[in-house]
């Protein structure tokens, strides 16, 4: 490929992200998950090895990696979805604003710890019931529509959807129904969003309001993103993670990631040389 | 045109012919049967073989009514007692089982779809009309009951499975434990599915004679309660069949007219459900 392609697609990642500079230089915000030393074994075939990670509040960070190197793997297990696979098993430890999840009532963890998956899940409901399936669950008394109501303008669906919330949320597209699953998620009105892959099955149009809403989110809620997109990475997050064979490799300013990358081996992902 | 293409071509035929043949052997024998059914029964279906009690022996006329009644309370029993022990049973093999369990259970369940419908019958004999001292509704319903079990826990396991796991994972990343996620959402979504499988068990369990013969017997009255001898139509189809008098041989063939119209039509009302929820479902 040459030095010059890849400069070249370092240029290109540049320009993509002049904003982020800015809430670099800030003072750094505080921690939502810090997670030390975490090691993830399936069965006796170990997937993560010594991770160690910070998560700010109220931000966006980014795991980036090629394929089967650890990234859902990880993000999954900061909502102890890996506990619904049979023998697995985690070291370490990750706290959530200073307290550790595996003590946690798994299902208070849940409720503040959303989680959005790759393929788009609506249950076979109705609209308005997808969305209050969480409230619903976890008690919630009180006026749901108004609650699905907001849920649903913060994942900009609700002009999309105010007519029809009784009708089956198999009706909507694709596009739609990602946008639902996210407003579902956010209905328990959770701190933290974790996203895996979200716009992997998803066309560019749709995936660019995904990462607006990403955006407008930011400030009420923090958000880990895997994707497989660097560019996605580059434009909407402020902090990337890169992970190879379940390492950590390198995690900085998402600015700072792209364009000066400390360990070769990330230089070599982001350019393109192998993944 | 070769030899080898001659052969090649009359195989094909012959093959074919054979097949065709075979396949419509097939239905014709329903037809056969159905058939037969309408021609020898259809002119007994009058409204006082769904009103009235059987008479006397050799009076002619009367009906069956008692029998229709009492087939649909021994239904009644069997669905009470096998459809929750079923649908329950295949919760827990769908979504807890360990493996060895699981193969226990589903292999014996295999078993005791294959034990002889009048062994069931001794069974529910020995458990329930011998402490009781008499025949009665409640063994019927009971031997029946044991019958539709191992369907329902099979087909109602394979439409749980149906379910994606998508949807589970869905349902725990809310904070929904696992019994919430399996009553709010996942048995949900394979309802149809599951209550199309109970009705063809039931439909399968309305016919069946010989459990009945020692444990409900039979009754040429009202079955008030549970706990009496009480008529249900295969049995009468077998007494009436059997005897000696040409009129009880037409209110058979009526009787098994609307056994098997019975069947058919949830047969139909089944088929017709699923192929409905098949294409809503996943829009």
């Amino acid at each position: 490929m040459g030095a010059s392609g890849a400069a070249a697609t370092v240029r290109a990642m540049q320009t993509a992200i002049p904003a982020k500079t800015e809430s670099a230089q800030e003072a750094a915000p505080p921690l939502r998950f810090k997670i030390s030393k975490v090691n993830f074994y399936y069965g006796a075939k170990q997937a993560l090895y010594d991770i160690s990670l910070d998560v700010p509040t109220n931000r966006v960070t980014a795991l980036i990696g090629p394929s089967g190197c650890g990234k859902s793997t990880f993000l999954r297990n900061l909502n102890r979805m890996q506990e619904t696979i049979r023998h697995t098993r985690l070291e370490g430890e990750i706290l959530l604003d200073g307290q550790n999840i595996l003590g946690m009532d798994v299902v208070k963890l849940r409720r503040r710890v959303g989680m959005v998956f790759q393929r788009p899940n609506p249950f076979p409901k109705s609209i308005f019931e997808n969305v209050a399936y969480g409230l619903r669950i976890n008690g919630y008394s009180g006026s749901l529509s108004e609650l699905v109501e907001k849920s649903l303008r913060r994942s900009a669906l609700w002009e999309e959807v105010k007519d029809k919330l009784s009708h089956s949320a198999y009706a909507l597209s694709g596009g739609q129904q990602q946008r639902l699953c996210i407003a579902r998620a956010l209905a328990v009105d959770p701190e933290v969003l974790l996203l895996d892959e979200p716009c992997s099955a998803l066309d560019p149009v749709t995936t660019a309001k995904i990462e607006e809403l990403m955006f407008q989110l930011k400030d009420s809620c923090t958000m880990v993103i895997v994707t497989h997109n660097m560019q996605q990475a580059a434009r909407s997050s402020d902090f990337t993670a890169f992970l190879l064979d379940g390492r950590l490799i390198e995690r900085s300013v998402t600015s700072e990631l792209f364009t000066t990358p400390k360990d070769p081996r990330t230089e070599a992902y982001i350019t393109g040389r192998f993944g | 045109m070769s030899v080898r293409t001659i052969w090649r071509k009359s195989l094909n035929v012959v093959m074919l012919s054979l097949t065709g043949a075979c396949a419509l052997v097939t239905v014709s024998v329903l037809g056969l049967i159905l058939g037969y059914l309408l021609w020898n029964g259809g002119k007994s279906l009058t409204l006082d073989f769904f009103t009235k009690l059987p008479t006397p022996v050799g009076v002619a006329g009367g009906g069956m009514a008692n029998a229709i009644v009492g087939s649909g309370k021994l239904l009644l029993l069997a669905s009470l007692i096998g459809m929750p022990i079923g649908v329950l049973a295949a919760i827990y093999l769908a979504e807890f089982g360990g493996k060895t369990f699981s193969f226990i259970v589903r292999y014996t369940t295999d078993l005791l779809n294959g034990v002889p419908s009048i062994v069931i019958g001794i069974f529910a004999y020995a458990l329930v009309v011998v402490p009781m001292h008499h025949f009665s509704t409640l063994a019927g319903g009971f031997a029946l009951g044991i019958m539709m079990i191992p369907i329902a826990v099979r087909s109602t396991e394979e439409f749980l499975r149906a379910v994606p796991t998508s949807l589970r994972e869905g349902a725990m990343a809310l904070g929904a434990s696992k019994w919430k996620t399996i009553a709010t959402v996942i048995v949900p979504a394979a309802f149809q599915g599951i209550m199309t499988g109970l009705l063809l068990d039931l439909a399968r369990v309305a016919g069946e004679t010989a459990p009945l013969l020692f444990t409900a017997l039979s009754n040429r009255f009202w079955s008030p309660g549970w706990n009496q001898p009480i008529a249900s139509l295969p049995v009468m189809i077998y007494d009436y069949a059997l005897s000696a008098y040409d009129d009880w041989h037409r209110q058979a063939w009526a009787a098994g007219l609307v056994l098997l119209g019975l069947v058919l039509l949830v047969n139909i009302a089944s088929r017709f459900l699923m192929s409905r929820s098949a294409s809503f479902s996943r829009g």
